[in-house]
């Protein structure tokens, strides 16, 4: 039996209960409680791969779509030319970048070209995805116009087949949405809940698992993690992707404050620099102020109940990739005086490691 | 010309190689060997079990994680994994057997799984469920747990490619059933019970014709 999602604005919700409803024999133990679709919000069921062997478009155009699918879910192909971290665009835009509360990606396809505040000027979609490389994949863009960009662009507009452009509509299950936390964020309760629930796949040090020395589950701090230009720095879109995505396989189990608190841990640690690293932190850090560094704990001192740590990368250990796209990279690690009484790099050296 | 010293180092080296990827657990093969015998009977001499349709499976140890096959016996004595024929084996052995088993287990050469029949539409569905999930009932790819190929990532997320499906299968439906609930976080058990008739037989159906290592 194939079920053909052809409707425009059929409801996921509907989907979801519909099918778990013919399954359930009993109660389930860690049902999926989407939430239902607001009064006025626009619902998006993005075609699948499945889908796109039957639709009616070029056999080039396939093959286009079926490469950016493949650039999508294994990232990792482009390790150490555009990718420096151990991320995947399925790392955060879950389940195939179709996923609601997982940041789906189709929403950009329609919403570009627009002005982003990060930037402070009109983006393109190649633009918001060569951001997500800068900063989530904490690498190097690939060219505007390259064959990679071209598929990675055409998957995206494959999964927002039927959506009108330039249509900014409320839709449904867009960003990672989260409350306000009820009480104030506390490190100490994150770092329990971190061991008890996230430790067993992402590991006691944040690095994630790797198998083989390959990425199998991903860094949520550290080098081998996003850098701190990436939107999830923020703490708000970390705490949403936690309630929304994490533990695994079990979304919204962790509380909305248990997901703020988290949140507040895992941007405790450090993690490579603002790609748009001047040479200086405290400068950096009051350039993006407004428009992105209010959000997050880069380059700002923040007093733990166990240590007194300066964000970011005091540590000399840690990779610091100067600048991205923006100004030009030299893959050089940032040696910074390790009792973090000086901001500024001490001196560059070469990264050997990739 | 051989000196007893350099025979001495060579078995030194030997053993360090042959015990490097259980570092973490102190078990010793041949002890394990020695009392494996007992075992045979249902996971057969080579460790790597049986599959029986319409019966009870038994599952392949061969080259599985120590670490997980350590875990899995102190689980069945101590009643947090309940299975009538392995409780009593499971029983018998003291902490330092189960470790020297689990050792001898994981060194053994894995050899291939069975099932009892399927078609080409029923592999192709098992293999999409295996490593692309089905996202809209959200069930994960068996892959983002399981490891590469499904053969396994670390001590908690045990390898299931080359795997019987009659023991695949009757896992899964003991989640759903609730006789199994000794998966850490019930990381596992969240997905099983997501899962149909259909997904199950097609999912044990394709792990089990996948290469273990
Ligand atoms: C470390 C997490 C992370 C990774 C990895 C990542 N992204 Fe993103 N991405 C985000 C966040 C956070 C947003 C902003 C979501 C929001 O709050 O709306 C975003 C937004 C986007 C958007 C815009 C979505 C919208 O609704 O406007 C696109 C397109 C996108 N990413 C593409 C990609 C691609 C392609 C890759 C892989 C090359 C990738 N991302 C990797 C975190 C990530
Ligand atoms: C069963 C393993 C598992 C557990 C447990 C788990 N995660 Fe994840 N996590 C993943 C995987 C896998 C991904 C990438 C998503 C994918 O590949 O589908 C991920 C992605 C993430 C990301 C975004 C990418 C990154 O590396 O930063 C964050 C943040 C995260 N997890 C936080 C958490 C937190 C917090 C917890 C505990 C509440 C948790 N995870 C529990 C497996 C796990
Ligand atoms: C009478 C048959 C029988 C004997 C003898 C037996 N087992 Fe088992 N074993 C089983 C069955 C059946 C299962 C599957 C249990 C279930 O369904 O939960 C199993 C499961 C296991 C598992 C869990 C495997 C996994 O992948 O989780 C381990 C480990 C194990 N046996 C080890 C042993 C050892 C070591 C011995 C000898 C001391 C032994 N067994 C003797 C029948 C047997
Ligand atoms: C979120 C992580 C996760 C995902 C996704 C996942 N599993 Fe598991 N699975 C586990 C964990 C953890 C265990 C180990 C349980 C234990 O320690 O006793 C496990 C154990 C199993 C076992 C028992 C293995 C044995 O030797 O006894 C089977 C069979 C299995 N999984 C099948 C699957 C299949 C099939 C899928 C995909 C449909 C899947 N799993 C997806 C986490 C996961």
């Amino acid at each position: 039996m194939k079920i053909k999602i052809t409707a425009l604005l059929a409801s996921l919700v509907l989907a979801i209960s519909f099918s778990a409803s013919a399954l359930a024999k009993q109660e389930l133990r860690f049902p999926i409680n989407l939430p239902e679709a607001k009064e006025g919000q626009v619902v998006h069921v993005p075609p699948t791969m499945a889908d796109l062997e039957d639709a009616d478009l070029h056999p080039e155009l396939k093959r286009t779509i079926r490469r950016g699918y493949d650039l999508f879910m294994n990232t990792q192909q482009l390790r150490g030319k555009n990718v420096f971290n151990d991320m995947t665009c399925k790392s955060c835009h879950m389940g195939e970048g179709r996923l609601p509360f997982a940041a789906p990606v189709w929403r950009a396809v329609i919403a570009m070209p627009n002005f982003r505040g990060k930037n402070q000027h009109v983006n393109n979609l190649e633009e918001r995805i060569a951001g997500c490389f800068a900063f989530s994949m904490n690498g190097k863009p690939p060219a505007y116009g390259s064959d990679d960009m071209i598929a990675l662009t055409a998957y995206h507009q494959w999964l927002a087949k039927g959506l009108p452009t330039f249509e900014r509509k409320n839709f449904y299950g867009r960003g990672y949405p989260i409350e306000d936390a009820p009480k104030a964020p506390s490190y100490k309760r994150g770092e329990k809940l971190y061991a008890d629930n996230c430790a067993i796949c992402h590991s006691d040090d944040g690095s994630g698992m790797r198998v083989d020395g390959k990425a199998h589950f991903p860094a949520v701090w550290g080098d081998l993690s996003y850098n701190w230009g990436a939107g999830i720095s923020r703490l708000h879109t970390l705490a949403g992707f936690v309630r929304n995505n994490m533990p695994l396989g079990q979304p919204l189990t962790m509380s909305v404050q248990e997901s703020w608190d988290l949140a507040e841990y895992i941007d405790s640690q450090e993690r490579p620099h603002d790609p748009r690293f001047t040479g200086d932190l405290k400068e950096t850090r009051a350039k993006y102020l407004d428009t992105f560094h209010k959000h997050t704990y880069y380059g700002s001192w923040i007093q733990l109940a166990s240590a007194t740590a300066c964000n970011s990368s005091n540590n000399t250990s840690f990779g610091v990739f100067i600048p991205s796209v923006f100004l030009g990279r030299l893959f050089k690690r940032c040696i910074m005086n390790s009792k973090c009484s000086s901001s500024k790099c001490l001196k560059h050296e070469p990264l050997g490691q990739y | 010309m051989e000196s007893k010293y350099t025979k001495k180092f060579s078995a030194l080296l030997l053993g360090l190689l042959f015990s490097l990827p259980v570092f973490a657990l102190d078990g010793d093969a041949e002890r394990g060997q020695a009392n494996s015998a007992i075992c045979m009977a249902c996971h057969q001499a080579d460790g790597n079990g049986m599959n029986i349709p319409g019966g009870e499976s038994w599952p392949r140890l061969a080259g599985m994680n120590a670490d997980y096959i350590y875990k899995q016996l102190k689980e069945f004595k101590n009643g947090t994994r309940v299975n009538a024929s392995m409780m009593p084996f499971a029983t018998m052995l003291d902490d330092q057997q189960k470790k020297d088993l689990a050792v001898y287990y994981s060194q053994l050469p894995a050899g291939e799984g069975a099932h009892g029949g399927a078609d080409a539409e029923l592999l192709a569905y098992g293999e999409k469920l295996a490593t692309a999930g089905d996202w809209d009932r959200y069930i994960v790819p068996c892959s983002t747990c399981h490891g590469p190929g499904n053969q396994g990532a670390g001590e908690h997320f045990p390898g299931i490619a080359g795997q019987h499906a009659g023991y695949i299968e009757s896992q899964l439906v003991a989640w759903q059933k609730g006789e199994r609930d000794n998966d850490p976080q019930h990381l596992m058990l969240a997905i099983a019970e997501r899962m149909n008739d259909y997904d199950i037989k097609a999912v044990a159906a394709w792990l089990s014709t996948q290469p273990a290592q």
